[in-house]
């Protein structure tokens, strides 16, 4: 029977893989990987109805199966769009897609505070991301941007609504993962916000969990908050026995030298967590000896993270040469002539650690001694 | 001489309002036709073959949205009369509502009987706080005289009728939002499909209609679809009511066929009574606040140089760059003292005030808009402002989960395709425009007709 279960073809951005039926453009495009996937800002696989809003996964459905060809008359949103046999979609290869897009993230960033130097998302917040890979360069924007108060939520998470971009996870994670949902929207369209009844919710051993789904500063750790920046981190797989019958116990344990600053869920290549864990392993547990350790988490090569993993990184070739027909850039200056900062005889992709002010002391006495 | 009144005719009995006198008059005749004569698929083909379309504003065809209805066996099934009304211009239900409740209820039953519907809801806008009493009043009075309960006329089909007041938001009268709403949720529209024919009120088979579409259900039953499709032209048949505002001698309700021309709507007697103070027309929004708004010279005829009608075909011809459309029937006229870009201010500030939220487009576009109009409308404009407003109602359309976005865009996408010089004129003379208006200029003009 199992072998029997017909797959459906789909094509897309010219390249036709075989999914399950059920399956959403978005979930088939994640297969092929790559440029192909859209970009995601509300969706969440693990959040039942997620999705459909932030409009960022947009795609235009050339052909709309092998039985009905007629393409769709508008893009759709390929994280609510299940698949159909013979559909074909594109996504970067549509112009439609690209121009949408851009507009979407110029909307998302219209009223963002765009505070990335004092936020403590920066460098895994997924608005940097999408705004870098899909965005315009400047604004169109002349006014003042909104602002919210900001809402004291107790010892562990901070909200700062002026950050949100209204994605609902966390409300789909209040309300799946915590007993009483006293979690939501409140007020509507530009001036909507995210509930301070969260405040209740937050007694609750999941709540924790809205920090790792928001996909921007919104929501953050207040005993990690204003620490250490996540790229000056190393960051490890480890576990331990957890005795919430719901937590997984598994997670990513942040390291500076020997000290833990933040506990996190572990998190997949698309930044979605892969199991859940209780506020007891998040806030409570950060001490080496509370983990078994697994290991280094493997971090992407795009992630602002591997920056701090100076051995053995690949440098991409220089296209440079070529485009200039083999002639090298001529110097106008040598930064050294003037300034005693990235001092030749040190180099840095030797560090085994992030660099650090002594590096670069000036009378040149203490070199890197590792 | 007027034409035939189908839904209105009788709003004028001393009474009506009550059950004896409505009944006096004929009224619950088409409950005992279709429950006693009747399967409820016959009901669904009398209503196909009258050609009615949704009045709420899409102008879908009725029965055939009828005949979507899932069926799945022990699931139940709802009928849901959006009586939202809060479209901006917009106030027949209000009337139908208020004046005529046992036309309503009756048309409920019918509808109700046709769709398997033994709990149907009246969801009404919390605006109109006086109407619910009303609307209990007459579900009461039917239900004393064996309309509604259980076994209704003998014929073992049960029907309820509950009123159920919204919190007064124009987004809950999206058929989705209006059905999160009503289960007790925040009035977000849903993503669709699933649409509410498989997938409604309480993830079961729901059909939404507008107040004035189940009314039409009584004339249709007591003279049969065919008759009904033979008042009006083409698609458009039957009776229309038309809420006119604005700039005109008689604002009111009005019952029209589809077969007078938008000229003499606006000027003859019998309705609007033509404009006061002796002013000229400047421009139109022809069937609520969003549908393209459409200069005099384009109003009365069309890009061909034909009479326009008013009904569905006619207000479209042109498709968006120069036509409009029938909408929800509420007619805005203004006069040569109005000035296009306040107009369009004003609209764009309703839809900042009732996006929902959800989707990025129109929750932060239609807030960019409202702020670039507001500069113009109050002489800080830049000409590059023109553009940029054209380029975000771009970005906002047919990009957004439910048709409010594309709502908020095509009034300003069509003030600008048709009043650009009143917008660059604004830009041009920033003190000018804050003590005059620029006036009718030329928007009266005869067009050049192009041959087809
Ligand atoms: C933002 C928005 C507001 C709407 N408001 C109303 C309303 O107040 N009344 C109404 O009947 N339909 C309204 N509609 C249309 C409904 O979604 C739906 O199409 C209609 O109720 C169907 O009824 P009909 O087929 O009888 O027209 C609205 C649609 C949108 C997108
Ligand atoms: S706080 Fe974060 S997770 Fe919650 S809606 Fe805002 S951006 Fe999304
Ligand atoms: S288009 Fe506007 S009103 Fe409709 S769902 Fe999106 S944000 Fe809400
Ligand atoms: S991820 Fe699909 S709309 Fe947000």
């Amino acid at each position: 029977m199992a072998d029997e279960k017909k797959l459906f073809k789909v094509t897309i951005d010219n390249i036709t893989i075989e999914v399950e039926p059920g399956t959403s453009i978005l979930q088939a495009a994640r297969k092929i990987g790559g440029d192909v996937a859209p970009p995601a800002m509300c969706y969440y696989t693990k959040l039942k109805g997620s999705g459909g809003k932030c409009r960022t996964c947009l795609v235009e459905v050339a052909s709309g199966s092998t039985a009905d060809p007629r393409p769709m008359p508008k893009l759709v949103a390929s994280c609510r769009t299940n698949v159909m046999d013979g559909m074909v979609v594109k996504n970067i290869t549509s112009e439609k897609v690209i121009d949408a897009r851009n507009g979407v993230v110029e909307m998302l960033l219209i009223n963002h505070p765009l505070d990335c130097p004092i936020c403590d998302q920066a460098g895994e917040c997924h608005l940097q991301d999408l705004s870098y890979e899909h965005g315009k360069e400047g604004t169109r924007y002349e006014f003042e941007r909104r602002t919210f108060k900001k809402h004291d939520l107790g010892p562990y998470i901070q909200l700062h609504m002026t950050r949100c971009i209204l994605c609902y996870r966390c409300v789909f994670t209040a309300d799946q993962l915590t007993e009483k949902r006293v979690h939501g929207v409140l007020d509507r369209g530009d001036h909507s916000e995210i509930a301070t009844y969260i405040e209740k919710s937050l007694e609750n051993d999941f709540i924790g969990n809205i920090i790792d789904v928001c996909p921007v500063g919104a929501l953050t750790d207040k005993t990690f908050r204003f620490k250490n920046r996540v790229w000056f981190l190393n960051p490890v797989d480890a576990h331990r026995d957890c005795s919430h019958p719901k937590c997984s116990g598994k997670v990513t344990l942040w390291y500076r030298g020997e000290e833990v600053f933040r506990v996190t869920a572990r998190k997949d290549q698309w930044g979605e967590v892969e199991d859940w864990i209780c506020n007891e392993c998040r806030f409570e547990k950060k001490a080496t000896a509370d983990w078994t350790i697994e290991g280094p988490t493997k971090v992407n090569r795009h992630s602002v993270i591997s920056q701090g993993h100076y051995v053995g990184v690949v440098r991409p070739q220089e296209a440079l040469y070529d485009v200039m027909g083999g002639r090298a850039p001529r110097l106008l200056m040598d930064i050294h002539d003037v300034s005693e900062v990235n001092r030749p005889e040190i180099d840095l992709s030797k560090l085994e650690r992030p660099a650090h002010s002594t590096d670069f002391e000036s009378n040149g006495a203490d070199r890197p001694t590792k | 001489m007027g034409s035939r009144k189908l839904l209105l005719e009788k709003a004028h009995v001393p009474g009506i309002r009550g059950y004896d006198v409505y009944r006096r008059e004929g009224g619950y005749r088409s409950v005992e036709k279709a429950l006693k004569t009747m399967s409820p698929d016959q009901v669904t083909e009398e209503v196909k073959k009258s050609g009615l379309r949704g009045r709420g504003g899409a102008g879908f065809p009725t029965g055939m949205k009828w005949s979507f209805l899932a069926k799945p066996e022990g699931v139940p099934r709802y009928l849901v009369c959006n009586a939202d009304e809060s479209e901006p211009g917009t106030f027949k239900d209000r009337y139908l509502m208020e004046f005529l409740p046992h036309l309503l209820i009756e048309g409920l039953i019918v509808s109700s009987f046709a769709l398997g519907s033994k709990s149907t809801y009246i969801y009404i806008r919390g605006e109109y706080a006086w109407i619910p009493d009303i609307l209990e009043q007459a579900i009461a009075e039917a239900k004393n005289n064996g309309w509604l309960g259980k076994n209704i006329l003998g014929t073992g089909f049960d029907c309820e009728i509950y009123v159920h007041r919204g919190a007064g938001a124009y987004i809950c009268g999206e058929e989705t939002a209006l059905i999160e709403s009503l289960e007790g949720k925040r009035g977000n529209p849903r993503i669709k499909p699933p649409f509410p024919a498989v997938k409604g009120v309480w993830d079961c088979p729901t059909v939404v209609n507008n107040v004035e579409t189940l009314a039409a259900v009584v004339p249709i039953i007591n003279e049969g679809g065919e008759a009904y499709s033979k008042i009006g032209v083409g698609k458009s048949t039957g009776t229309k009511l038309l809420s006119a505002c604005g700039n005109i001698n008689k604002p009111g309700v009005y019952e029209i066929d589809m077969t007078i021309s938008v000229e003499e709507f606006i000027f003859s007697d019998e309705y609007c009574g033509g404009i006061p103070n002796g002013k000229r027309l400047k421009a139109c929004i022809p069937g609520g606040s969003s549908v393209p708004i459409l200069p005099a010279n384009l109003l009365l005829k069309t890009a061909k140089g034909e009479t326009r009608i008013m009904n569905y075909e006619s207000l479209s011809d042109g498709g968006f760059a120069k036509g409009s459309m029938m909408g929800s029937g509420g007619f805005i006229v203004l006069d040569e003292d109005q000035c296009v870009v306040r107009n369009t201010l004003t609209l764009a500030r309703f839809y900042r005030h009732e996006s929902c939220g959800q989707c990025s487009p129109c929750r932060e576009g239609t807030g960019w808009m409202e702020k670039i109009l507001k500069n113009i409308e109050y002489g800080k404009g830049k000409s590059s402002d023109i553009d940029l407003l054209w380029d975000i109602q771009r970005k906002i359309e047919g990009n957004t989960i439910c048709p409010l976005g594309d709502a908020a865009a095509w009034p300003v996408a069509a003030a600008i395709r048709h009043f650009r010089d009143e917008f660059e004129w604004h830009v041009a003379n920033p003190i000018a425009s804050q003590n005059r208006n620029f006036g009718l200029a030329h928007y009266a003009d005869p067009l050049e007709v192009v041959p087809a």
